[in-house]
């Protein structure tokens, strides 16, 4: 006779993946929701496709007679060329991958310090939650853009620095929303069943704590990516962004400098908007159906 | 309001304020190399000379020293020279702040009325093609980069049809005055006041939707229709006006934003404000001009929310223990 022995880590994550089920039945219901999965899907494909779909020699070629400058769409392939000869299409795509990299990476950082700074100052309390917040009050408080706009001049352009600047200014939100949910979590029976059962500060915060405010974590890093997004365009087109590697922002940035509006090269501005509109529209039809699968109260709000 | 609240926000924002001037001098100390060396590339410096202008640029002495002399000079409005053409600092941003809020004020107050009238369209008369309708608007205008929209205005309206001038604030060429030239800036306005307006009108419209949603659940407007009040009745006289608290404060709050909310827009249409200017202080770098503009721009935050707190307080009883 085999007695299958469950042990306490498998029941929970049984009971995890039925979540996760349950949640996914419920978000598939979600019209808005499920058309802004498929745009990101088509998105990630599209930049991790790159290598495939455009040959990236095509982002350094110069105006020749097979690569004319400010060539139509009708004159060169799909999207046309612009002021230097060079293909808008496969700008367009290997853009898609520094867009998309530099919003995931940011919101990533801006959580992380986020989830730390939330979780930290409301279940611990007293001069850590004042230190703390009083920080998260002053980061909130200094504009965001022109903030961004220094650090990033300061600390020159780079891929790195432009994700740390835009890291580093996006968390005090997402760090109050967490405390917030934290202060209530921490009354809860369990966790003080769990502490007069002798678990640590850090026991609680990482096994109780931290579970129940994943979701609210994972509702708003979708909603901090388009976010991000929109910053790093408009931090490229200031031309604080990696000046050596195509985004969709910096696309803005070298049409505008080029003279593309007076040109009327409209095949070189128009598609790099498009995409950011997509994909941060997306991304936000993402974050709010997420929202109203995780919190039910939110469902009557939908238009 | 009781004075204890009025002090306890007063004195929250000067700390905030004291914050933002050492973060701003320690932010700007930590470029490296010697700004008058790279300004003055190429050029014979005697000794004399650079130590002139080191000392001109406030870059002398321990960096204890500079700091309290940053201090001083900043509480008297001294915010340095600039780089590029060794002006005071603080009266470049003052010719330059009159634009800017020119522009940005007056696209503050009209996307306020059309996003607030949007709002109250969408929210009273919800799930119907006209709420669908201003969903739909302000999504896609919150999606989409503001400067990008300027980009398809400018294009669109000035390049193509010609009927608005592409940038500036007059015409260079003429030289009219009085009222003219008041009709000639009114023009030059336009295409950059309507595309703050477009990308400012979403957030109104959208808190201003989901505020009277709130409102409309509360008993008091329940009782409004029982006694038999007129649909427009009800909706002018008992749900706006609570509803309208939150859009209050957000106003209160976005004025602040009004110098450095047009950065990249004011780049597209060459508007000579603030926004401009940082542009313009990027290329440099000038970072004089830079720590100045990011100064002024967090005061004017400050400020607004200091203000938007007090308001708060003063519309809101419930909230002045707090």
């Amino acid at each position: 006779m085999s007695t299958v022995a469950v042990s306490a880590r498998q029941i929970t994550w049984q009971r995890r993946r039925r979540a996760a089920a349950e949640a996914w039945r419920e978000y598939r219901r979600h019209t808005p929701g499920m058309v802004g999965l498929a745009i990101l899907a088509i998105a990630v494909a599209v930049a991790l496709a790159a290598p495939l779909l455009a040959d990236s020699a095509g982002l350094h070629a110069v105006n020749t007679a097979a690569n004319p400058a400010w060539a139509n769409p009708s004159k060169f392939g799909p999207l046309g060329t612009d002021h230097l000869g060079r293909s808008v299409m496969t700008q367009f795509i290997w853009g898609s991958r520094i867009s998309l990299l530099v919003g995931l990476a940011a919101t990533v950082l801006a959580m992380v310090v986020g989830a730390v700074v939330g979780i930290a100052a409301g279940f611990l309390g007293g001069w850590i939650e004042a230190v703390l917040m009083r920080v998260t009050e002053w980061f909130l408080v200094i504009p965001f853009l022109p903030l961004a706009i220094v650090l990033a001049a300061v600390l020159g352009p780079s891929i790195q620095n432009i994700i740390f600047v835009i890291g580093i200014t996006s968390w005090p939100a997402p760090a109050r929303l967490i405390r917030a949910q934290v202060l209530t979590l921490k009354e809860r029976l369990y966790v003080d069943r769990s502490r007069a059962l002798g678990a640590s500060d850090w026991h609680l915060m990482t096994r109780h704590v931290l579970p129940n405010v994943s979701g609210l974590i994972i509702a708003n890093t979708t909603l901090t990516v388009p976010v991000a997004i929109l910053s790093e365009t408009t931090l490229s087109f200031l031309g604080l962004g990696d000046p050596s590697r195509a985004s969709w922002g910096k696309m803005l940035q070298e049409s505008f400098q080029a003279g593309a509006l007076t040109q009327q090269a409209w095949w070189y501005y128009v598609p790099p908007g498009i995409g950011i509109l997509l994909v941060v529209l997306a991304f936000t039809l993402c974050g709010q159906a997420l929202e109203e699968v995780l919190d039910p109260r939110l469902r009557d709000r939908r238009a | 309001m009781s004075a204890r609240f009025v002090t306890a926000k007063v004195l929250g924002s000067l700390a905030t304020l004291a914050f933002v001037v050492a973060f701003n001098f320690f932010l700007f100390r930590v470029v490296e190399g010697d700004p008058v060396a790279s300004l003055f590339r190429g050029r014979n410096l005697s000794q004399s000379q650079r130590a002139e202008l080191t000392r001109q640029f406030g870059l002398d002495g321990s960096t204890g020293e500079q700091f309290v002399r940053y201090v001083g000079q900043t509480a008297q409005l001294n915010l340095g020279r600039t780089y590029s053409n060794n002006q005071p600092v603080a009266s470049e941003i003052w010719h330059k702040a009159g634009p800017t809020v020119a522009l940005v004020g007056i696209s503050t107050l009209l996307s306020t009325i059309f996003g607030v009238m949007l709002g109250i369209a969408a929210g009273w008369r919800r799930r119907t093609k006209t709420d669908y309708a201003v969903t739909s608007f302000t999504m896609a205008t919150y999606a989409m980069p503001e400067f990008w929209l300027g980009m398809l205005l400018l294009t669109g309206l000035a390049v193509g049809l010609g009927w608005f001038p592409v940038g500036g604030i007059v015409d260079p060429n003429s030289d009219a005055t009085g009222l003219a030239k008041l009709a000639d800036q009114a023009k030059h306005m336009f295409l950059p006041g309507l595309t703050l307006t477009l990308a400012y009108l979403g957030e109104y419209a959208l808190v201003m939707r989901s505020s009277l949603l709130e409102t409309m659940r509360e008993d008091y407007l329940v009782l409004a229709r029982a006694k038999g009040l007129r649909d427009i009745v009800v909706r002018n006289r008992h749900a706006v006006p609570n509803a309208l608290l939150p859009v209050v404060t957000l106003i209160a709050i976005n004025f602040g934003f009004v110098l450095s909310g047009a950065i990249a827009v004011e780049a597209i249409f060459s508007w000579p404000g603030l926004g401009l200017a940082t542009y313009d202080a990027l290329q440099g770098p000038d970072l004089p001009m830079l720590q100045g503009l990011f100064l002024v721009f967090s005061g004017a935050v400050i400020a607004a929310n200091l203000f938007a707190d007090l308001l708060y307080g003063y519309l809101d009883p419930r909230v002045r223990t707090a």
